[in-house]
């Protein structure tokens, strides 16, 4: 694996080496001192032209707990504003010296340009409504940590899909991994043409909600809500929501995820955001063990030593 | 001048190609025979080539005035004639936008300047492009305009476009349209299908089109106008050409190369090298494209000819300006591609675009007393290998097309030869 940028066509094998590894940095991240100097030397550089805190927060801590350098940028404060192309940007920061380049980007696939420009890794870190392969990484692993497989495991993906990254990534890894995926949304929120995605769709929430064993909540954009691509908040709530009532219908052992942020009250209630079998913060720890395999990974650290 | 000899290529007379040297004298074809030599006369190889009349093209972006870093008329020219172009029909989208007389007088007299192509300029609709009310259509006319468009976008307004054929057809003018609704195509920046779906990419659906062209094709049996529709890239475009034609509507449409050679599944790399508008559909589509061209459904190829600078390209796709470049590999792509025999390879590349634009000395299949305006297509050659335009953002390279343009004539002189140093006048 050269780069990582996206989930779709990715083995079977590789997703579950790096879950396999997400797995021991999960314990290393543990520890009392919860470092190791697996990637000492090395700088990873975190390259977000898209405003974002969480998911840059996790690749930096991950680099952290592998004993890497961490560099970041940000657009507001750049040359991005004095008109420098994206090409400059990344070539000037490669020059500085780095390892391996996190880039989140609003334009599809330019990570896929970054990578063709630069002589280091890239990750992926959200392109557009494209990939965000990290989250479907930390998001089967934490399925498989409930049902210690995801073959056979019945997930349905709820929300705004036709905009998003999250949900174009996880229906590849889960599909890959064994899952059976079905993306519930309405009509205006569907993929235009999902003929090729490895799921079934559906805007009846209800008709599947008790076969589902993981219900994967979108975050509605609340500035589309009452925009042209559903009637009003209020509405997205009573058809799509997992409202308690909707969770209690849930089978005993069903487990709800969020890639946050949330927005409580809208596509989750309050109640079950807090809920145990909501796995929203599992997701989040999860998240640093997956990337810091990733890192691992792409910088070369060799699995058995 | 110099006496010419075309020796030994396949020529495309008036009554069907025969094996024979062509005899060129003060700009115009001589004489067709086997034993015309002459000691004097230069010869050009042409074995193995077909010898037809030089190829045009109706849909040429040149960027002269405005946007010289991309094109200008020299280095188009020079690009058009070693594609074996011998008029190309310019483009009025520039800066300023081509809507008055002075502006395409300017723009034809600096293709008689470089002397390599004719340039023809085509005229905007509306003033500046704007969409709001008619350009100076009656002095472009006096300048020698005859096609009239707002490429680049649609006369999106029906009330404006009526009275744009309502004015042309009494003149005999064409509007050719750009045929992509705004309200349709939207922040899109690819076809709308299962590619776009998986890359989450804003899309253009095919209906973008189609819908423009069935109003546009009611207007056009309202009033009566010559009608061109640009760079068709649906198959439900297609059929309401052929339904139009059957009808006995004054229609005419063309294809891009790039639309011939290409579907929207080579987006899935991103490249924005693969970005333009219309932009590339389903493989469905595509071959419906090449269908209709070998039928005659679609009368021509144009190349779309739309040169951007590398800095412009080199982003992600989405950020990209729109087009490619193509008159150096328009031929070989029609070759390669569809496959026609070179008569209807001739009629689609010369002989239709030539009656369209109704360019005198061009067109002509090759007889004593035609024009020497030659193109000879050899279709065995490997196609070239290198941009001749000033930009280099095309798809073509590398993608083992065959044929290339061995010579280009524009009246006895010549403007391009794969193996003489050419030496316009």
């Amino acid at each position: 694996m050269r780069h990582l940028l996206s989930m779709e066509g990715v083995e079977r094998a590789v997703i579950e080496g790096l879950l396999d590894d997400g797995d021991e940095f999960l314990e290393v991240l543990d520890r009392p001192i919860p470092k190791v100097p697996t990637l000492r030397g090395k700088t990873v550089a975190t390259m977000f032209f898209e405003p974002s805190t969480r998911t840059r927060l996790s690749f930096e801590k991950a680099a952290k707990s592998l004993s890497a350098d961490t560099m970041s940028f940000s657009p507001g404060t750049s040359s991005l504003s004095k008109g420098e192309s994206l090409k400059d940007t990344v070539l000037t920061i490669q020059a500085m010296g780095v390892d391996l380049m996190v880039v989140r980007h609003a334009a599809t696939g330019a990570p896929w340009r970054v990578a063709d420009w630069v002589d280091v890794p890239v990750v992926n870190g959200g392109d557009g409504a494209h990939q965000h392969p990290t989250q479907a990484l930390l998001d089967a692993l934490t399925i498989r940590q409930r049902f210690t497989t995801l073959d056979g495991v019945r997930v349905g993906i709820v929300g705004d899909i036709r905009h998003s990254r999250v949900a174009r990534s996880n229906v590849w890894a889960f599909a890959a991994l064994g899952a059976e995926v079905t993306l519930v949304a309405p009509p205006t929120l569907l993929p235009l043409d999902a003929t090729t995605w490895p799921a079934a769709t559906t805007s009846d929430l209800d008709d599947v909600l008790t076969e589902l064993d993981a219900v994967y909540l979108l975050r509605v954009q609340k500035e589309r809500g009452g925009a042209s691509v559903f009637p009003s908040l209020a509405e997205y709530t009573a058809r799509f929501g997992m409202t308690v009532e909707r969770f209690n219908r849930l089978k005993p052992d069903a487990v709800v995820l969020h890639p946050g942020p949330m927005n409580r009250g809208v596509e989750i209630s309050a109640r079950v955001a807090d809920d145990p079998r909501a796995l929203v913060l599992d997701q989040v720890r999860n998240g640093v063990a997956v990337r810091m395999a990733v890192l691992y990974q792409l910088l070369g650290g060799e699995r058995d030593e | 001048m110099n006496d010419l000899i075309l020796e030994g290529g396949l020529v495309l007379t008036p009554d069907g190609p025969v094996t024979a040297d062509v005899f060129v004298r003060d700009g115009i074809v001589a004489g067709l025979g086997e034993s015309l030599g002459s000691d004097e006369a230069t010869v050009l190889d042409c074995r193995g080539a077909w010898v037809g009349p030089g190829f045009v093209d109706v849909h040429t972006h040149l960027r002269e005035p405005g946007e010289e870093w991309k094109e200008d008329i020299g280095s188009g020219s020079e690009a058009a004639a070693a594609g074996g172009y011998t008029a190309v029909l310019a483009m009025p989208n520039t800066d300023p936008p081509i809507d008055a007389g002075h502006l395409a007088r300017y723009v034809a007299d600096r293709g008689s300047e470089v002397g390599l192509v004719t340039v023809i300029p085509a005229g905007c609709v509306t003033a500046g492009r704007a969409g709001e009310r008619l350009s100076h259509l009656d002095e472009l006319w006096m300048a020698g305009v005859r096609v009239f468009t707002d490429d680049g976008d649609s006369v999106a307004d029906a009330g404006l476009l009526r009275r744009a054929m309502d004015y042309l057809a009494q003149l005999g003018g064409i509007v050719a349209q750009h045929a992509i609704d705004a309200g349709l195509a939207r922040g899109g920046h690819m076809h709308e299908g299962d590619v776009s779906s998986r890359l989450g990419m804003a899309a253009i659906p095919a209906e973008a089109e189609s819908t423009v062209v069935a109003r546009d094709l009611a207007l056009v049996r309202l009033t009566g106008c010559r009608y061109h529709i640009q760079h068709v890239s649906a198959s439900q475009t297609v059929a309401l050409i052929a339904a139009a034609k059957a009808e006995g509507l004054p229609v005419t449409a063309e294809v891009t190369p790039h639309h011939l050679a290409f579907d929207h599944r080579v987006v899935e790399s991103t490249d924005p090298v693969f970005k333009m508008m219309p932009p590339l559909r389903s493989p469905e589509d595509r071959e419906a494209l090449v269908v209709a061209l070998r039928d005659g459904v679609i009368d021509m190829v144009a190349t779309d000819h739309a040169p951007h600078a590398d800095h412009e390209k080199d982003v992600p796709f989405e950020h990209a300006p729109h087009g490619v470049i193509g008159l150096e590999w328009a031929g070989a792509v029609v070759n390669t591609q569809v496959g026609l025999e070179p008569v209807a390879f001739y009629e689609r590349l010369s002989i239709a675009p030539a009656a369209l634009l109704g360019a005198s000395g061009q067109g002509r299949w090759i007889e004593p007393g035609a024009p020497a305006t030659m193109t000879v297509f050899d279709p065995e050659a490997d196609a070239l290998d290198h941009a001749r335009s000033r930009s280099r953002n095309t798809p073509h390279l590398g993608r083992g097309l065959r044929g290339r343009a061995r010579h280009t004539l524009l009246q006895g002189t010549l403007t391009h030869s794969a193996t003489i140093v050419p030496h316009p006048s």
